[in-house]
């Protein structure tokens, strides 16, 4: 693990993955495209002939536009579940302005004395439309057709979010896991599959009037044969389906860990964080990745299976901070300590759970907690400078990075700036080195195999204990990146496999070898 | 032939026709004149049914317009637009082959027909496979006419047909526009706001104002009989013009002399108008002319020309 790999290396060893991520990112593109223009241009055409709908429709569909990629996702999942089906709908929605609009533009910007001269002719309206209106439109709707497809292809990265597979997969994993040339095998062909089908559809446009006709007969065709690219790698299925995260497939003490050590084989979606407990509640997904102290662990009934092999490191939290901010803030040190051995596992899914489940700010829960704990003072409202707090993008970090805010300003004579929502581990670690936040709390296990990423027999060596692979991180961290580990906080939020409790119970499972059992069995 | 009885059409609180009546013989050309916004192009489009009427009826051939689709009643008349309306998307020959594909006329008729307007209209055969962006504007005004004229429809209607040619073009196209065979069989409602045009090429002229017709006569009771200030203001610009355009040789033969002796100048035909007649004097440069009228001959020099002119005119005035 420790030797660098280069690109290339990386996306030969992943061709299997590369190619199938590509052919669904293409499929997802197509079939989106594909309805998006079966809606879009009759929508055009219709606004053509009802002026007065006009206005509205172009304006829906322009307010779609604007909504944030990964929000409409989000909003497709109460309706929709997680998947292609829900992927497919955001992307359409986001496809459908530049084909409406231009569709709309294209046809009413042919010259009306043309339109004339067909009418008095004595063509009818429909001969009007596909002689006249639709042929000297086509320019312009294929522009538009070109830019929907640019979009789709972008926006279709942010599909492995909600399971819909494409290369979001490599991108997104590769911000968690601190792997370059993981989010580069992502992002590489996801740019070059925009070029290209700009291109392609450009030479379309680029064809002589007389062969548009060959042309706009042709582009369905593509279409659809593009689009069947989608059920081609997701063709298969199983008795139970996994959903990971992006980090947790390419981890060692994720799911390759599950693969070696104990032989685990499922069908297995990548699905974000964000949805995943609730996809599993919902009986989309069987068995999930999760962290042991997450809050929705209890609100959706899930049971965490017992790493009976040990291929969970431990994830002891603690607040990681910059050598020269410990200078610079000589009572920061001290002020951090507090919270050690405060919070332990049953503490800290409490915690969780009320911001997860019971939507509590994370601001409201951290001051409770210390009011609880005897250790809030009200803020001192001086200002001797500034220490930058960061955060990864879910709710236990927000609480903490709370925490250590109110107890900075009740401690010391520090001011606070919070930089929370950082992505990933990859994104967090890289603003701490670039000296953008002076600390932010991460977890033993994190820093081992994330960050350091030691050799196989060093892990194996280290992560039963939680003592050793602590004490191996702050040597490792303070050689490396003159970095301190703080004192542990207390609560060991490890990866574990997780199921309904219910089907747990009926299947009897409650290891993760009795998984493996269960699988294996007819 | 073309029968039109009390014609109205608002457009919202607008009066652009205001309960017209008129009628068009057969093989006649009716000019509508007047200036922008008189309702002479609404009045057209009526006749098509572009444009609905809010009251009054149109009969053609005796039948009313809305008795059948507004598709079959325009494949049976052709239309001429002042911009050409050409498709650019189609070569020459498909755009004209349009009303033909519409009729369902079988390939080797369309082509035998193209190739017949091609020749009538002064295109080369090469024109064919062209774009209508790669001809002049003359050349697409030809194809414009080829097309509406195809189908040999009964009835044309031009809207300003001429208007978006230069002087040089359009005079041209003037002149073959009156020996056109094609055309002599045709009862024509054009537009314009040309007077030059009008007279030359109208049989009756109508012109309106306001969405009214103020006088609807032949070109020389416009002139020399006007209904109204209006009428004679409209021409007055042109009024010395247009007079020596109206008024044919015949009109002043009386005033005319008697040929004394044979010479060999040019022998006129006496339907010639008098701006021919004095167009002689510029370019053959000789001191009279010679007029045959029936078994008659005549001559006159420009003074005496001038004269019967200023004769006639008086006399004009006096009835």
């Amino acid at each position: 693990m420790n030797e660098q790999q280069t690109l290339f290396d990386f996306m030969r060893q992943q061709s299997d993955k590369l190619a199938a991520q590509t052919l669904q990112h293409i499929g997802l593109t197509f079939i989106s495209l594909f309805i998006a223009v079966l809606i879009g241009l009759p929508l055009g055409i219709l606004i053509t002939r009802r002026r007065k709908l006009s206005g509205p429709v172009l304006g829906v569909a322009g307010v779609l536009q604007t909504i944030p990629s990964i929000a409409l996702l989000g909003f497709m999942i109460p309706v929709l579940g997680i998947g292609a089906k829900p992927a497919i709908v955001a992307l359409l929605l986001y496809a459908l302005l530049p084909i409406v609009r231009n569709t709309f533009t294209g046809i009413t910007g042919v010259d009306p004395a043309v339109k004339e001269a067909a009418v008095a002719m004595g063509m009818s309206k429909w001969q009007v439309l596909f002689k006249v209106e639709l042929p000297l439109a086509m320019p312009v709707i294929f522009a538009g057709i070109r830019t929907a497809t640019v979009i789709t292809v972008g926006v279709a990265t942010l599909a492995s979010y909600i399971a819909a597979g494409g290369l979001g997969e490599f991108i997104f994993g590769g911000i968690s896991l601190n792997n370059t040339n993981m989010i580069l095998a992502g992002a590489i062909p996801a740019a070059l599959l925009a070029i290209l089908f700009d291109f392609l559809l450009s030479r379309l446009q680029r064809l002589n009037i007389r062969k548009l006709k060959t042309a706009t007969a042709t582009l369905p065709l593509l279409l659809l044969l593009f689009s069947s690219f989608y059920f081609i790698p997701s063709a298969y299925g199983g008795k139970l389906t996994a959903g990971f995260t992006p980090e947790f497939m390419g981890r060692q003490d994720g799911n390759l860990g599950l693969q070696s050590k104990y032989k685990l084989k499922i069908h297995t979606i990548v699905i974000s964080d964000a949805v995943m407990y609730k996809a599993a509640y919902e009986n989309q997904l069987d068995v999930i990745s999760g962290y042991s102290t997450d809050g929705r662990l209890e609100a959706y009934h899930l049971v965490v299976l017992k790493d009976d092999k040990g291929i969970f490191p431990p994830y002891y939290a603690a607040p990681v901070v910059r050598e020269d901010a410990l200078t610079k803030f000589p009572e920061l040190e001290n002020t951090l300590n507090l919270l050690s051995g405060k919070i332990n596992d049953s503490i800290m899914t409490a915690l969780n759970y009320r911001t997860d489940y019971l939507h509590q700010s994370p601001e409201k829960v951290a001051k409770d907690f210390l009011l609880d704990n005897g250790l809030w003072k009200p803020a001192r409202e001086v200002n001797m400078g500034i220490v930058r707090i960061g955060s990864k993008i879910f709710g236990e970090q927000y609480i903490l990075a709370s925490m250590y805010s109110m107890l900075i300003k009740g401690y010391t004579d520090y001011d606070v700036a919070t930089k929370t929502g950082l992505g990933g581990t990859k994104i967090c670690f890289d603003a701490l080195t670039n000296n953008q936040i002076d600390f932010y709390p991460e977890y033993t296990g994190t820093g081992l195999l994330a960050i350091l990423k030691p050799s196989l027999k060093t892990v194996d060596s280290l992560t039963l204990s939680k003592d050793k692979t602590y004490n191996y991180v702050q040597k490792e961290f303070q050689k490396k990146y003159n970095i301190k580990w703080l004192k542990p906080i207390g609560f060991n939020n490890a990866y574990a496999l997780m199921m309904r409790k219910k089907q747990a119970k009926d299947l009897n499972i409650k290891t993760i070898s009795n998984l493996k059992r269960y699988l294996e069995s007819k | 032939m073309i029968k039109v009885e009390q014609l109205s059409k608002h457009f919202g609180k607008t009066q652009a026709v205001d309960n017209i009546s008129f009628e068009v013989k057969e093989h006649e050309n009716l000019i509508l004149l007047g200036t922008s916004g008189c309702g002479k192009t609404t009045t057209l489009k009526m006749i098509n049914r572009l444009i609905e009427p809010t009251s009054g009826e149109i009969f053609i051939d005796g039948k009313d317009i809305l008795e059948q689709p507004p598709e079959i009643l325009r494949r049976g008349i052709g239309y001429v637009l002042q911009n050409n309306g050409l498709f650019p998307h189609y070569t020459v020959a498909e755009n004209i082959s349009i009303v033909p594909q519409l009729l369902k006329w079988d390939k080797k008729r369309i082509e035998k027909r193209i190739s017949e307007l091609l020749e009538k209209l002064h295109l080369s055969d090469d024109c064919r496979q062209m774009y209508p962006a790669e001809l002049s504007g003359g050349q697409q005004q030809r194809v414009g006419l080829a097309r509406a004229l195809v189908a040999d429809p009964a009835v044309l209607l031009m809207d300003e047909p001429f208007g978006a040619l230069d002087n040089v073009t359009r005079s041209k196209i003037h002149a073959e526009f009156k020996v056109l065979d094609e055309l002599k069989r045709k009862t024509i409602i054009m537009v314009t706001h040309d007077v030059q045009e009008a007279f030359e090429l109208g049989d009756h002229i109508c012109l309106m104002d306001k969405g009214k017709i103020l006088q609807d006569g032949r070109p020389s009771n416009l002139l020399f009989n006007p209904a109204n200030a209006f009428v004679q203001d409209f021409l007055q610009e042109q009024r010395l013009q247009l007079e020596f355009k109206t008024i044919k040789l015949n009109d002043i033969w009386r005033w005319l002399p008697i040929l004394q002796k044979e010479n060999k100048t040019k022998v006129l035909p006496a339907d010639t108008d008098l701006w021919t007649g004095l167009e002689q004097f510029k370019f053959a440069s000789s001191e009279t002319i010679t007029i045959h009228h029936d078994s008659e001959t005549k001559s006159a020099s420009f003074e005496q020309l001038m004269a019967a002119f200023y004769q006639y005119k008086k006399q004009q005035a006096h009835e």
